[in-house]
Parts: structure tokens; C-alpha cells; sequence
């Protein structure tokens, strides 16, 4: 328990920097996109089968900018962060720029993130 | 400047399985740029909102798509291309999700007894929801 204990703090207190940030929210994103893709399948399936209403209730909750927001900086972020991975592990001679590659990542996501925003926004306050 | 040496992995589960995730990563982008430009291509232009954006992109499925109010996506998307679209979409959207799950789970709990018992519940998990996404893409 003690070993277990000081793994845990050890892995609070260890700081990777940004590549690290980059593992967490990829991590953090895929478990997220397998529960929100669980769920969606299995719902589909509810209601297409038996005509159960709880498609329909999930699709308003997914449907919503508070729930849209955060699934899109997750299902982008791993997009870009997985294909980045895939990259330098088939050119591993770009490892040595690790740290420049997950800069240039963020300068793709966030204009991209930035636009999705956007049209949240802009779906809000046309009242769609 | 290090040299990084690359170790070069023999055929095993996890090896195959780490093939397989970037495998399926690099498919899933590519399926989804596929249909999220044949949407634009075969009209998909109005009342492009973000949920009916990730329909098109992942899932253009007419059952599927019929929530966003696009008009007539009877046309050109209910036959057996995007039915066979849809089902590669999910075979590898599940599967590189819960193998994802699966090294998650490993990483943590280590090489107890839990490992086998926890790799075929997910492996009863992964077949049950293929085959519930098969069968939803097929009767829609
Ligand atoms: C859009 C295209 C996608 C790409 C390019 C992609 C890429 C990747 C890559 C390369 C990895 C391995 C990471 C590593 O070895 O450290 C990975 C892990 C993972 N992916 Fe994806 N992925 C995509 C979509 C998805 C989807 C749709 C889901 C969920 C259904 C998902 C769930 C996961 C999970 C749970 C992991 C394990 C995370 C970890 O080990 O920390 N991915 N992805």
C-alpha cells in the first residue's frame, strides 16, 4: 500500500512539461470518446430496436454546447496528438524535436479549436 | 544531440496490437475526411451545426444524420458503399478504442491475476458492441 501510495504522489509531483500535458490529455480524451461512443451505439441501437426514448435523451445532452465544447477539444486534440505520435514513431529521427513537433501541434489545434468554438457560439446566439 | 537507438520488436500480441492502433488511427482520419467531404460534395451545405458535422464525418448514415434536418439523405447515402463506410468506421473505431482501454487498464493494474480476466471481459465487451453497431448499420 505504502509502495502503491508513494507511486501515486511521485507520479503528481513528476514534471514532464509539455509533452507530458500532451500524453495526459490523450489519454484523457480516449477514455472519454470510448464512453461517448459506447453510450451513442448503444442508445442507437435502444432506439432503433425498441423505440426507447433513451436515444433521445442522450442525444440532447450530447447535443448541448456544454457537452459539445469539451468533447470537440478532446476528439481534436487526440486527432492531432495521435497522428503527431504515429509521425514520429515512423520517423523516429524527428524524436529530437519532440518538444518543437508539440508546439507546432497546438499552433494547428487551437486555430482549429478556436473555429469550433465559434460556430458553438455562433449556433447559440442564432438560437439554433 | 543523442542517438536514440530503435529497437526493433518481435511479433507479439502487443506489438501486433500497437501496429494495429496506428493502423486504425491513420484509417479513422482518413474515413473521416472521406465522408466529411463527400457530405459537402453531395449537398450536405445547410444547417451545418457542430453535432451534425460529427455525424457526416464519423457516422453518414441516414438513420443517423436524419436528426440534423438535412433534407433527402436518402440520396446517395442509403446503399452499400456507406453501409460498408459506416461499418469499417465502427469495426475500427471500437476496436482502437477499447484495445486503448485495454493498455490503459494494464499500465495501471499490472501483471496480476486481474490482467486475463480483465482482457476477456473486454474482449466480450468489443464483440458485443460490434456486433450491436453491424447490426444497427445493416437494419437502418
Ligand atoms: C481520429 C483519429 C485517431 C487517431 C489518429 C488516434 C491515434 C491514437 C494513437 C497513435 C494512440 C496510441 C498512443 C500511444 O501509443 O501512446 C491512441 C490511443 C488511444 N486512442 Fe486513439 N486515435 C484516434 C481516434 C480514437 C477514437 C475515436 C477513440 C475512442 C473510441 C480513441 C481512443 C483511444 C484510447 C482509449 C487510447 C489509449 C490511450 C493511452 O494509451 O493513453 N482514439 N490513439
Amino acid at each position: 500500500m505504502a509502495a502503491k501510495f508513494q507511486t501515486w504522489w511521485q507520479g503528481l509531483r513528476y514534471r514532464g512539461g509539455g509533452t507530458m500535458v500532451a500524453w495526459l490529455l490523450h489519454r484523457i480524451g480516449g477514455l472519454a470518446m470510448v464512453i461517448f461512443v459506447g453510450m451513442h451505439v448503444f442508445a442507437s441501437f435502444l432506439t432503433q430496436q425498441f423505440g426507447s426514448g433513451f436515444g433521445t435523451t442522450l442525444n440532447i445532452i450530447y447535443q448541448s454546447p456544454y457537452f459539445q465544447a469539451p468533447l470537440y477539444f478532446f476528439v481534436i486534440f487526440h486527432a492531432l496528438n495521435g497522428f503527431r505520435i504515429i509521425l514520429l514513431d515512423t520517423f523516429p529521427k524527428l524524436l529530437e524535436y519532440q518538444r518543437e513537433v508539440t508546439w507546432l501541434q497546438w499552433m494547428v489545434f487551437i486555430p482549429l479549436y478556436g473555429l469550433v468554438v465559434f460556430f458553438i457560439i455562433a449556433g447559440i446566439v442564432s438560437g439554433e | 544531440m543523442r542517438n536514440r537507438t530503435v529497437p526493433q520488436p518481435a511479433m507479439s500480441f502487443e506489438y501486433i496490437m500497437w501496429m494495429f492502433t496506428r493502423i486504425s488511427g491513420l484509417a479513422l482520419l482518413f474515413l473521416g475526411a472521406v465522408s466529411l467531404v463527400m457530405a459537402f460534395v453531395m449537398g450536405a451545405r445547410e444547417l451545418l451545426d457542430m453535432p451534425t458535422l460529427a455525424r457526416w464525418t464519423f457516422f453518414p448514415n441516414p438513420n443517423h444524420v436524419v436528426n440534423s434536418k438535412i433534407p433527402d439523405v436518402t440520396q446517395g447515402w442509403a446503399n452499400a458503399y456507406w453501409q460498408i463506410m459506416q461499418i469499417v468506421i465502427a469495426f475500427f473505431g471500437i476496436s482502437h478504442g477499447l484495445n486503448g482501454l485495454r493498455v490503459i487498464i494494464e499500465d495501471y493494474i499490472g501483471n496480476t491475476i486481474w490482467q486475463p480476466m480483465l482482457r476477456g471481459l473486454i474482449f466480450l465487451v468489443w464483440l458485443f458492441f460490434t456486433i450491436m453497431a453491424v447490426f444497427v448499420i445493416l437494419a437502418s
